[in-house]
């Protein structure tokens, strides 16, 4: 083999060789390129873009009972009524105006004049009233509002301006239906598969709400468009994009970047940390939930069979009131919520004005060792030389506390609440496990305290129910509608008085002394009210309303008012002039370094050679 | 051969069979009821419950529910997703693609480039060149990969300083964009960063097995005889080295394309990349039976499939496996 062949062979091979990887190099380069394009989705019309991570069940209103495309739903079908951006309190929306029968039993509702579907047809009673009528006679049809219709006798669509319930018993919450009304003309031929057909297979959809549901790809994005002809008034921006983020750090870069102009759910860390972001504006509004520690009453069934490990100890009011003095709520708020949240008191949160209930300074449980010590003494739980208390039966009192994975929470206030029942002498092994297993054992009732958390609403019913006795299991160990194996006769007579009253303040009086029932039982005990974290690009939207108002949120909302009133801010477009500057900047310096490396290589491989 | 063949084939759908079948135990032990998961902070009344418990089919004796499953199988029929109430194989097929793209397009590069630094390094082991080499692969392939996934979109995507922003900060597409050329360069943009965390994490165990191996042929005979012929050194590495010690490497690439199927689910999450990776991580806190049974089925059989790829591979890259 000639030298001069073999050097051939080696200039031509290097080459080669290098060709490849130049070309993995160019595939890399070639987006540095495309991410200077212009948008023009976004320079053509105005496009608001959300981060979510919320799962889509069924885009289908019959089936939906995911958050998020229940909110979709909101967006793109109108209801009866909506709630008011100011305060909740329930206002007109398809129906424009409502009457009660002299008995409770019948609602007249007259349904607005001159509404109509995205595809052009008027919206008529008859859309109403098919709806509900199909969620009461099928089965698949009521999976997911099925509950809103189980006390309605009939439905029926007089003329095309007037739909009438009447009811089995009388029922608040009719004006509290959250259930999406659809137009029957498109919908009849899909009552023969309701049960699997997820409404993501045409689009548009015809919908009658202030956006029409426009584009969807699983775990990608769900697109909305505005609805031109929206009786209250066309949306100023022209798209909604909702954009996964699965991670929420890499939300809240893609917020820092631009990329979305929405996000929510903040943890106090990212919430503080995007203070000093540039075109950021910044929402802390309090929030709907409550976080509560459940104490174990002693699981039974409905009809009162007893089973579950529960401690004994627990069924003394006394003990439990001990556990709440010994607990600084509002220690929990500064530390794990970094201040931001509200310290425990009612059952449902402040958010909701009408029907908070905030217990008076004499009967609140503040946070006292020593008044809990006192509880516990009189309660014949003495302690020991090593300073835990025991039974009064010799053994020592221990309780058990089960935390969820999923809500990272959960493990940090366990250390905390562990520490301050230990110094008052009640042992605590603590259980952070995950949410499945946790549901396990709650539904087995092997727990003695653990922490929950729920949404509420601004109608109470529902997180009301969950407490009742008939919320309970009908067999041991079964999942079942409630929470807490809660039975309190007191209370139950009192639920039953507020579903009847269809007087908002009365109601709202019953609903106020339950939540004094449930605080001085001590079994559901709310140990703070989390705010909401929110943060939006202030050069991408100007300004848009709150709920409720003057603090409030803007996303989550009961309603769609946030993003229907959202307006357009100055920097519709990105700009795209440096960015292309930039970018070929990049695709130069990549293909130079990935050049000189090549050089430097085959001079080094050329020494080689000489060696 | 024939023998070879036949009973690489025959190992292989064993193993399918019992994948099939240990996937329906599986994930019955899974703690946590879906019905309960599926209807949490909805008004459900007890009759809804067991309306659903009726309509998932977990109300059936686990024999009935069972039978049921091998029945549906034997058609390829995989189940409804208790979550999506879509059919399991529609849903898998949605996402297979996303995973193939991110996953094939880092193995192939992430060989190549473990390959090349593999055999450099191995060739001039103890130079500088090694050991910065070894060193970068080491230290990279004990990175978290969602922490090196952040740190590229705070980096890349964002922008820090003079740095721009090039790359999105998640996603496989723009919602929106049209045209083949613009849709082509989104759907690369998109897989940039993604695909950088990937190859930056898994590159490094094919460059030290190629290294390691490589090694191990360095002081043999033939190697000698090969110098002596008067071959290039150059040569001798591709022609003769090289060739002998590539058998460990592509055994272990053929069956990592196997795991990082399954396995890429972090860098899936960090980038909202809609693969298979975080749809498994959504069925798991269902826990979407059907879902997590079919993902499994998949997953074992993409292991499975590229085992025996890498078996009926021996042969054409080592004849003494032919004469075996």
């Amino acid at each position: 083999m000639s030298p001069d062949r073999s050097v051939n062979r080696r200039a031509a091979a290097g080459p080669r060789r290098w060709l490849a990887l130049a070309a993995a190099c160019a595939a890399l380069a070639v987006p540095t390129v495309a991410a200077t394009r212009p948008a023009p989705a976004r320079a053509a019309s105005r496009t608001l873009t959300i981060a979510t991570n919320g799962s889509v069940d069924s885009l289908s209103p019959f089936l939906a009972q995911r958050a998020l495309p229940t909110y979709i739903h909101r967006l793109v079908y109108d209801f009866l009524t909506n709630y008011d951006a100011h305060d909740f309190h329930p206002v007109p929306a398809m129906a424009t105006a409502w009457s009660t029968s002299a008995d409770k039993l019948v609602w007249t509702f007259t349904i607005r004049d001159g509404m109509t579907w995205s595809d052009g047809q008027p919206v008529t009673a008859d859309d109403v009233a098919w709806t509900y009528r199909l969620m009461m006679t099928n089965r698949d049809a009521a999976t997911a509002n099925g509950n809103f219709v189980a006390n309605f006798r009939s439905v029926t669509a007089p003329d095309p301006r007037t739909v009438v319930v009447t009811l089995n018993q009388p029922q608040a919450t009719m004006l509290a239906l959250d259930v999406p009304v659809v137009p029957r003309h498109v919908w009849e031929s899909h009552v023969a598969d309701i049960g699997t057909f997820n409404n993501d297979t045409r689009f548009p959809v015809v919908g009658d709400g202030p956006f029409i549901l426009s584009g969807y790809a699983k775990n990608q994005y769900i697109e909305l468009t505005a609805n031109p002809t929206y009786w209250r008034g066309r949306p100023a921006f022209d798209r909604l994009v909702f954009k996964y983020y699965k991670d929420s750090d890499a939300a809240v870069e893609a917020l820092r970047k631009g990329e979305v102009d929405f996000v929510d759910h903040l943890t106090p860390a990212q919430y503080d940390a995007l203070r000093t972001a540039r075109h950021t504006t910044l929402n802390r509004s309090p929030g709907k939930s409550f976080y509560a520690l459940a104490v174990n009453p002693g699981a039974t069934t409905t009809s009162g069979q007893a089973f579950g490990d529960g401690n004994p100890a627990l069924h003394d009011q006394r003990v439990r009131q001990a556990i709440m003095h010994a607990i600084d709520t509002g220690a929990l708020v500064r530390r794990t919520l970094g201040g931001y949240g509200e310290a425990g008191g009612g059952y449902l949160p402040p958010i909701f004005t009408a029907n908070h209930w905030r217990p008076d300074a004499s009967a609140a449980y503040a946070y006292d060792p020593d008044r809990a010590n006192r509880l516990l003494d009189a309660a014949g739980y003495h302690r020991g030389a090593d300073g835990r208390r025991t039974t009064p039966d010799g053994r020592p009192l221990t309780l058990r506390l089960l935390g969820q994975t999923q809500r990272p929470a959960d493990a940090q206030n366990a250390t905390y609440v562990a520490e301050w029942l230990k110094a008052v002498g009640i042992e605590v092994t603590t259980r952070i496990v995950d949410q499945g297993m946790l549901g396990d054992i709650e539904t087995a009732g092997n727990y003695d305290l653990a922490f929950d958390s729920w949404i509420t609403n601004p109608d109470p019913d529902y997180v009301l129910s969950i407490q009742t006795c008939g919320a309970r299991p009908a067999t041991a160990g079964a999942t079942f509608p409630g929470d807490d194996f809660i039975c309190d006769p007191d209370y139950d007579a009192l639920y039953a008085r507020q579903i009847a009253e269809y007087d908002p303040a009365a109601r709202a009086a019953i609903v106020r002394q339950m939540q004094q029932r449930l605080y001085a039982d001590a079994y559901i005990d709310v140990l703070y009210y989390p705010d909401i974290l929110e943060a939006y690009r202030s050069d991408r939207i100007a300004g848009m309303d709150r709920q409720p108002q003057p603090r409030g949120m803007y996303s989550g909302q009961d309603g769609y008012w946030s993003w229907w009133s959202a307006k357009p801010g100055k920097r519709s477009a990105s700009p795209t002039g440096p960015a292309v500057l930039a970018g070929g900047v990049a695709a130069l310096v990549i293909l130079g370094v990935g050049g000189g490396l090549v050089v430097a290589r085959r001079r080094r491989a050329a020494a080689d050679d000489r060696e | 051969m024939a023998r070879y063949l036949a009973a690489k084939l025959a190992g292989a759908s064993v193993s399918l069979v019992a994948v099939a079948l240990t996937a329906f135990f599986l994930f019955r032990v899974l703690p946590g009821d879906p019905v309960r998961a599926l209807t949490r902070g909805r008004p459900t009344s007890a009759a809804q419950l067991a309306q659903l418990r009726h309509q998932l089919g977990v109300d059936r004796p686990l024999a009935a529910q069972f039978a049921d499953y091998l029945l549906r199988l034997t058609h390829g029929d995989l189940g409804t997703s208790y979550q999506y109430k879509t059919s399991v194989t529609g849903l898998i097929g949605e996402h297979l693609w996303a995973t193939v793209y991110l996953v094939g397009t880092a193995t192939l590069l992430s060989a190549v480039l473990g390959l090349r630094s593999g055999i450099r390094s191995a060739w001039r082991h103890g130079s500088v060149g090694d050991r910065v080499r070894t060193g970068v692969a080491v230290v990279l392939w004990s990175v978290p990969s969602f922490w090196l996934g952040l740190l590229l979109i705070v980096v890349l995507a964002v922008g820090v300083g003079p740095v721009p922003g090039l790359f999105p900060t998640g996603g496989a597409s723009t919602p929106g964009t049209h045209g083949a050329v613009a849709v082509l360069t989104d759907r690369l943009t998109h897989l940039a960063l993604p695909c950088l965390t990937l190859v930056a994490v898994i590159y490094a165990q094919y460059a030290l097995t190629m290294r390691a191996s490589l090694l191990d042929e360095m002081g043999s005979d033939y190697l000698t005889t090969a110098r002596a012929k008067g071959l290039r050194d150059d040569q001798v590495r591709r022609r003769h080295a090289v060739p002998n010690a590539l058998l460990p490497t592509v055994t272990l690439i053929f069956v990592n394309v196997g795991f990082v199927v399954s396995g890429s689910v972090l860098v899936e999450t960090v980038f909202s990349w809609p693969g298979l990776g975080s749809l498994f991580y959504e069925a798991l806190s269902v826990p979407d039976l059907p879902l997590l049974e079919g993902l499994f089925v998949v997953f074992s059989a993409a292991v499975i499939l590229m085992n025996l790829l890498a078996d009926l591979l021996y042969p054409v890259l080592d004849p003494r496996v032919r004469t075996a």
